[in-house]
Protein backbone atom coordinates (compact mmCIF):
# COMPACT_ATOMS: atom_id res chain seq x y z
CA UNK A 1 0.00 0.00 0.00
CA UNK A 2 2.94 2.45 1.20
CA UNK A 3 5.26 1.57 -1.91
CA UNK A 4 2.39 1.85 -4.29
CA UNK A 5 1.14 5.36 -2.47
CA UNK A 6 4.41 6.32 -2.64
CA UNK A 7 4.94 4.79 -6.56
CA UNK A 8 2.24 7.18 -7.73
CA UNK A 9 3.51 10.40 -6.52
CA UNK A 10 6.49 9.90 -7.69
CA UNK A 11 4.52 9.22 -10.97
CA UNK A 12 3.12 12.70 -10.62
CA UNK A 13 6.07 14.49 -9.43
CA UNK A 14 8.32 13.32 -12.71
CA UNK A 15 6.58 14.02 -15.96
CA UNK A 16 6.16 17.67 -14.70
CA UNK A 17 9.51 18.05 -14.45
CA UNK A 18 11.12 16.42 -17.09
CA UNK A 19 8.98 18.08 -19.49
CA UNK A 20 10.20 20.94 -17.90
CA UNK A 21 13.60 19.93 -18.14
CA UNK A 22 12.88 19.28 -22.05
CA UNK A 23 11.74 22.41 -22.25
CA UNK A 24 14.61 23.69 -21.15
CA UNK A 25 16.82 22.24 -23.22
CA UNK A 26 16.63 25.06 -26.19
CA UNK A 27 17.34 27.36 -23.44
CA UNK A 28 20.95 24.82 -22.47
CA UNK A 29 21.93 25.45 -25.80
CA UNK A 30 22.19 28.72 -26.25
CA UNK A 31 23.60 28.82 -22.74
CA UNK A 32 26.41 26.40 -23.07
CA UNK A 33 28.73 28.18 -26.05
CA UNK A 34 28.31 31.72 -23.93
CA UNK A 35 28.74 30.75 -20.52
CA UNK A 36 31.96 28.47 -22.17
CA UNK A 37 33.15 31.60 -23.37
CA UNK A 38 32.53 33.67 -20.63
CA UNK A 39 34.39 31.41 -18.45
CA UNK A 40 37.58 31.49 -20.58
CA UNK A 41 37.62 35.04 -21.39
CA UNK A 42 36.97 35.60 -17.48
CA UNK A 43 39.74 33.34 -16.74
CA UNK A 44 41.84 34.76 -19.28
CA UNK A 45 41.23 37.85 -17.93
CA UNK A 46 43.15 37.08 -14.74
CA UNK A 47 39.72 36.30 -12.31
CA UNK A 48 40.36 32.98 -10.44
CA UNK A 49 38.51 30.02 -12.09
CA UNK A 50 36.57 29.29 -8.47
CA UNK A 51 35.93 33.06 -8.65
CA UNK A 52 34.40 32.66 -12.26
CA UNK A 53 32.83 29.87 -11.30
CA UNK A 54 31.29 31.58 -8.43
CA UNK A 55 29.91 34.32 -10.21
CA UNK A 56 27.65 32.32 -12.66
CA UNK A 57 26.70 30.12 -9.57
CA UNK A 58 25.50 33.26 -7.75
CA UNK A 59 24.72 36.35 -9.94
CA UNK A 60 23.42 33.74 -13.09
CA UNK A 61 22.86 36.69 -15.07
CA UNK A 62 25.03 36.48 -18.22
CA UNK A 63 25.14 39.83 -19.81
CA UNK A 64 26.24 41.41 -16.06
CA UNK A 65 28.81 39.04 -15.83
CA UNK A 66 30.41 39.43 -19.41
CA UNK A 67 30.14 43.40 -18.28
CA UNK A 68 32.11 42.57 -15.02
CA UNK A 69 35.31 41.56 -17.15
CA UNK A 70 35.20 44.21 -19.46
CA UNK A 71 35.04 46.45 -16.56
CA UNK A 72 37.94 44.68 -15.35
CA UNK A 73 39.99 45.16 -18.05
CA UNK A 74 39.08 48.58 -18.53
CA UNK A 75 40.61 48.74 -15.00
CA UNK A 76 37.97 49.15 -12.67
CA UNK A 77 36.85 47.03 -9.76
CA UNK A 78 34.70 48.84 -7.46
CA UNK A 79 30.65 50.48 -6.90
CA UNK A 80 30.45 51.24 -10.08
CA UNK A 81 30.45 47.50 -11.04
CA UNK A 82 27.72 46.84 -8.38
CA UNK A 83 25.65 49.67 -9.54
CA UNK A 84 25.74 48.63 -13.58
CA UNK A 85 24.83 45.07 -12.15
CA UNK A 86 21.72 46.83 -10.39
CA UNK A 87 20.65 48.79 -13.33
CA UNK A 88 21.26 46.57 -15.89
CA UNK A 89 19.58 43.29 -14.10
CA UNK A 90 16.59 45.44 -12.67
CA UNK A 91 14.45 44.35 -15.18
CA UNK A 92 13.83 40.85 -13.40
CA UNK A 93 11.82 43.13 -11.09
CA UNK A 94 9.67 43.38 -13.55
CA UNK A 95 9.95 40.09 -14.92
CA UNK A 96 9.22 38.22 -11.40
CA UNK A 97 6.26 40.96 -10.96
CA UNK A 98 4.64 39.52 -14.26
CA UNK A 99 6.02 36.06 -13.72
CA UNK A 100 4.12 36.00 -10.29
CA UNK A 101 0.87 37.83 -11.28
CA UNK A 102 0.55 34.45 -13.17
CA UNK A 103 1.39 31.88 -10.42
CA UNK A 104 -0.83 32.93 -7.52
CA UNK A 105 -1.79 30.00 -6.12
CA UNK A 106 1.85 28.82 -5.17
CA UNK A 107 3.25 28.69 -1.34
CA UNK A 108 6.41 31.51 -0.97
CA UNK A 109 8.58 28.36 -0.76
CA UNK A 110 8.10 27.97 -4.59
CA UNK A 111 7.47 31.45 -5.85
CA UNK A 112 11.06 32.28 -4.27
CA UNK A 113 12.78 29.16 -5.50
CA UNK A 114 11.11 30.31 -9.15
CA UNK A 115 12.11 33.53 -8.96
CA UNK A 116 15.56 32.80 -8.33
CA UNK A 117 15.78 30.77 -11.01
CA UNK A 118 14.53 33.80 -13.18
CA UNK A 119 16.63 35.56 -16.48
CA UNK A 120 15.40 36.70 -19.69
CA UNK A 121 15.45 33.24 -21.61
CA UNK A 122 13.53 31.06 -18.88
CA UNK A 123 11.11 33.88 -18.26
CA UNK A 124 10.29 33.72 -21.82
CA UNK A 125 10.45 30.24 -22.28
CA UNK A 126 8.15 29.75 -18.95
CA UNK A 127 5.48 32.72 -20.51
CA UNK A 128 5.33 30.80 -23.38
CA UNK A 129 4.83 27.31 -22.43
CA UNK A 130 3.33 27.44 -19.07
CA UNK A 131 -0.21 26.80 -19.99
CA UNK A 132 0.64 23.50 -21.37
CA UNK A 133 1.58 21.44 -18.29
CA UNK A 134 -1.21 22.91 -16.14
CA UNK A 135 -2.59 19.53 -15.17
CA UNK A 136 0.85 18.07 -13.98
CA UNK A 137 1.98 20.70 -11.77
CA UNK A 138 2.99 23.79 -13.39
CA UNK A 139 5.56 24.42 -10.05
CA UNK A 140 7.17 21.36 -11.23
CA UNK A 141 7.31 22.32 -14.99
CA UNK A 142 9.17 25.21 -14.26
CA UNK A 143 11.63 23.99 -11.84
CA UNK A 144 12.59 21.54 -14.15
CA UNK A 145 13.28 24.17 -16.90
CA UNK A 146 14.68 26.59 -14.65
CA UNK A 147 17.37 23.66 -13.06
CA UNK A 148 18.24 22.75 -16.66
CA UNK A 149 19.20 26.27 -17.52
CA UNK A 150 20.97 27.08 -14.09
CA UNK A 151 22.70 23.79 -15.01
CA UNK A 152 23.66 24.63 -18.47
CA UNK A 153 25.12 28.02 -17.29
CA UNK A 154 27.16 27.08 -14.25
CA UNK A 155 28.61 24.17 -15.77
CA UNK A 156 29.50 25.81 -18.87
CA UNK A 157 31.56 28.44 -16.99
CA UNK A 158 33.55 25.41 -15.70
CA UNK A 159 33.88 23.81 -18.70
CA UNK A 160 35.26 27.54 -20.20
CA UNK A 161 37.19 27.92 -17.14
CA UNK A 162 38.98 24.99 -17.75
CA UNK A 163 39.62 25.73 -21.49
CA UNK A 164 41.05 28.65 -20.38
CA UNK A 165 44.19 27.07 -19.95
CA UNK A 166 44.42 25.22 -23.18
CA UNK A 167 42.90 28.01 -25.52
CA UNK A 168 46.00 30.60 -26.34
CA UNK A 169 45.42 33.85 -25.09
CA UNK A 170 45.73 35.02 -29.04
CA UNK A 171 42.46 33.06 -29.55
CA UNK A 172 41.15 33.79 -26.22
CA UNK A 173 41.54 37.56 -26.75
CA UNK A 174 39.34 36.84 -29.87
CA UNK A 175 36.61 35.80 -27.71
CA UNK A 176 36.19 38.67 -26.29
CA UNK A 177 34.09 40.16 -29.79
CA UNK A 178 31.71 37.40 -28.13
CA UNK A 179 30.15 39.82 -25.80
CA UNK A 180 29.53 42.28 -27.93
CA UNK A 181 28.21 39.83 -30.52
CA UNK A 182 25.85 38.74 -27.77
CA UNK A 183 24.60 42.10 -26.83
CA UNK A 184 24.39 42.50 -30.53
CA UNK A 185 22.70 39.43 -30.96
CA UNK A 186 20.02 40.15 -28.43
CA UNK A 187 19.53 43.77 -29.39
CA UNK A 188 19.05 43.28 -33.37
CA UNK A 189 15.92 41.08 -33.20
CA UNK A 190 14.37 43.57 -30.80
CA UNK A 191 15.07 46.59 -33.15
CA UNK A 192 13.02 44.49 -35.75
CA UNK A 193 10.17 44.01 -33.56
CA UNK A 194 9.99 47.63 -32.28
CA UNK A 195 12.28 50.28 -34.07
CA UNK A 196 11.90 52.46 -30.66
CA UNK A 197 13.83 50.31 -29.36
CA UNK A 198 16.51 50.85 -31.61
CA UNK A 199 16.41 54.80 -30.96
CA UNK A 200 16.78 54.13 -27.56
CA UNK A 201 19.93 51.88 -27.61
CA UNK A 202 21.67 54.23 -30.26
CA UNK A 203 20.74 57.44 -27.60
CA UNK A 204 22.24 55.31 -25.26
CA UNK A 205 25.50 54.93 -27.49
CA UNK A 206 26.01 58.56 -27.93
CA UNK A 207 25.48 59.08 -24.52
CA UNK A 208 27.97 56.63 -23.14
CA UNK A 209 31.00 57.74 -26.15
CA UNK A 210 30.20 61.45 -24.41
CA UNK A 211 30.31 60.56 -20.91
CA UNK A 212 33.47 58.34 -21.40
CA UNK A 213 35.48 61.64 -21.89
CA UNK A 214 33.98 62.91 -18.58
CA UNK A 215 33.74 59.54 -16.31
CA UNK A 216 35.25 56.16 -15.80
CA UNK A 217 33.69 53.51 -18.59
CA UNK A 218 31.80 51.86 -16.02
CA UNK A 219 30.41 55.49 -14.87
CA UNK A 220 29.73 56.23 -18.14
CA UNK A 221 27.72 53.01 -19.29
CA UNK A 222 25.52 53.33 -15.79
CA UNK A 223 24.72 56.88 -16.82
CA UNK A 224 24.13 56.68 -20.20
CA UNK A 225 21.81 53.87 -19.70
CA UNK A 226 19.75 55.56 -17.24
CA UNK A 227 18.86 58.56 -19.33
CA UNK A 228 18.58 57.03 -22.67
CA UNK A 229 16.13 54.71 -20.76
CA UNK A 230 14.05 57.70 -19.95
CA UNK A 231 13.27 57.97 -23.88
CA UNK A 232 11.15 54.63 -23.59
CA UNK A 233 8.80 56.83 -21.64
CA UNK A 234 7.95 59.14 -24.25
CA UNK A 235 7.24 55.94 -27.02
CA UNK A 236 3.95 54.23 -27.22
CA UNK A 237 5.73 50.44 -26.78
CA UNK A 238 2.66 48.27 -27.79
CA UNK A 239 1.56 46.03 -25.40
CA UNK A 240 4.40 44.98 -22.84
CA UNK B 1 37.17 46.60 -3.19
CA UNK B 2 38.18 42.61 -3.40
CA UNK B 3 36.83 40.59 -5.98
CA UNK B 4 34.72 38.17 -3.63
CA UNK B 5 33.39 41.47 -2.67
CA UNK B 6 32.14 42.43 -5.90
CA UNK B 7 30.58 39.05 -6.57
CA UNK B 8 28.79 39.07 -3.55
CA UNK B 9 27.08 42.38 -3.61
CA UNK B 10 26.34 41.64 -7.49
CA UNK B 11 24.53 38.21 -6.02
CA UNK B 12 22.68 40.96 -3.86
CA UNK B 13 21.82 43.13 -6.40
CA UNK B 14 20.48 40.81 -8.76
CA UNK B 15 18.94 38.56 -6.64
CA UNK B 16 16.81 41.31 -4.56
CA UNK B 17 14.93 42.39 -7.86
CA UNK B 18 14.34 39.14 -8.63
CA UNK B 19 12.78 38.72 -5.47
CA UNK B 20 11.49 41.94 -4.01
CA UNK B 21 7.76 40.74 -5.66
CA UNK B 22 7.43 37.87 -3.62
CA UNK B 23 7.37 40.48 -0.62
CA UNK B 24 5.82 42.96 -2.10
CA UNK B 25 3.30 41.71 -5.02
CA UNK B 26 -0.08 42.38 -3.61
CA UNK B 27 0.81 46.28 -2.12
CA UNK B 28 2.52 47.78 -5.47
CA UNK B 29 1.05 48.91 -8.61
CA UNK B 30 3.50 50.67 -10.90
CA UNK B 31 2.38 53.68 -12.82
CA UNK B 32 2.56 52.47 -16.56
CA UNK B 33 5.23 55.47 -17.10
CA UNK B 34 7.82 53.41 -15.03
CA UNK B 35 6.79 50.27 -16.64
CA UNK B 36 7.71 52.00 -19.61
CA UNK B 37 11.05 53.06 -18.10
CA UNK B 38 11.83 49.73 -16.87
CA UNK B 39 11.00 48.01 -19.98
CA UNK B 40 13.74 50.37 -21.96
CA UNK B 41 16.60 49.99 -19.56
CA UNK B 42 18.15 46.64 -21.09
CA UNK B 43 18.11 48.24 -24.59
CA UNK B 44 19.45 51.45 -23.26
CA UNK B 45 22.07 49.38 -21.41
CA UNK B 46 23.03 47.28 -24.47
CA UNK B 47 23.13 50.21 -26.51
CA UNK B 48 25.65 51.83 -23.97
CA UNK B 49 27.94 48.49 -23.44
CA UNK B 50 28.27 48.17 -27.69
CA UNK B 51 29.37 51.30 -28.33
CA UNK B 52 31.94 52.53 -27.44
CA UNK B 53 33.23 49.46 -26.09
CA UNK B 54 33.64 47.61 -29.05
CA UNK B 55 35.74 49.41 -30.99
CA UNK B 56 38.44 48.36 -28.02
CA UNK B 57 38.79 45.07 -28.83
CA UNK B 58 42.26 45.29 -30.52
CA UNK B 59 44.01 48.46 -28.90
CA UNK B 60 44.68 51.45 -31.36
CA UNK B 61 42.42 49.49 -34.06
CA UNK B 62 38.74 50.05 -33.84
CA UNK B 63 38.13 48.21 -37.45
CA UNK B 64 38.19 45.10 -36.19
CA UNK B 65 35.55 45.40 -33.40
CA UNK B 66 33.35 47.35 -36.13
CA UNK B 67 33.87 44.78 -38.16
CA UNK B 68 33.03 41.63 -35.81
CA UNK B 69 29.69 43.68 -34.65
CA UNK B 70 28.75 44.07 -38.43
CA UNK B 71 29.28 40.50 -38.68
CA UNK B 72 27.03 39.87 -35.29
CA UNK B 73 24.42 42.39 -36.55
CA UNK B 74 24.01 40.89 -39.82
CA UNK B 75 23.93 37.10 -38.65
CA UNK B 76 21.48 38.64 -35.70
CA UNK B 77 19.01 40.39 -38.76
CA UNK B 78 18.97 36.73 -40.46
CA UNK B 79 17.78 35.03 -37.40
CA UNK B 80 20.62 32.75 -37.11
CA UNK B 81 20.78 31.41 -34.10
CA UNK B 82 22.94 32.97 -30.88
CA UNK B 83 25.99 30.41 -31.13
CA UNK B 84 26.02 31.29 -35.50
CA UNK B 85 26.09 34.81 -34.62
CA UNK B 86 28.97 34.44 -31.42
CA UNK B 87 30.87 32.00 -33.33
CA UNK B 88 31.08 34.14 -36.83
CA UNK B 89 32.04 37.67 -35.45
CA UNK B 90 35.20 35.41 -33.50
CA UNK B 91 36.50 33.77 -36.40
CA UNK B 92 36.25 37.31 -38.56
CA UNK B 93 38.02 38.81 -35.29
CA UNK B 94 40.57 35.83 -35.57
CA UNK B 95 40.99 36.27 -39.18
CA UNK B 96 41.70 39.78 -38.59
CA UNK B 97 44.08 39.41 -35.91
CA UNK B 98 46.15 37.07 -37.30
CA UNK B 99 46.34 38.93 -41.01
CA UNK B 100 46.78 42.63 -39.82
Amino acid sequence: MRVEQVYQEREQILPGFWQGVISGLPIAMGYIPLAISFGVLAVQAGIPMGASVLMSVMVYAGASQFMVINMILLGSLGAEIVVATFVLNFRHFIMSMSFLSKFSKLGNPWRIGLCLGLTDESFTMGCLTFDKPKAIGVERYLAGLMITAYSAWVGGTFIGGLLAFVIPPEIGMSMSIALYAMFIGLLVPAVKACWTTGVIALAAAIFSTALSYLVSAGWAIVLAAIFASFLGVFFDQGDQ
Amino acid sequence: MSLYLVILLMALVTITPRLAPVLIMDRVFLPSWTRKWLNSIPYAVLGALIFPGVLRIQEGNPGVGLLGALVAGVCAYLRLPMALVIGSSIVIVMMMRFTL
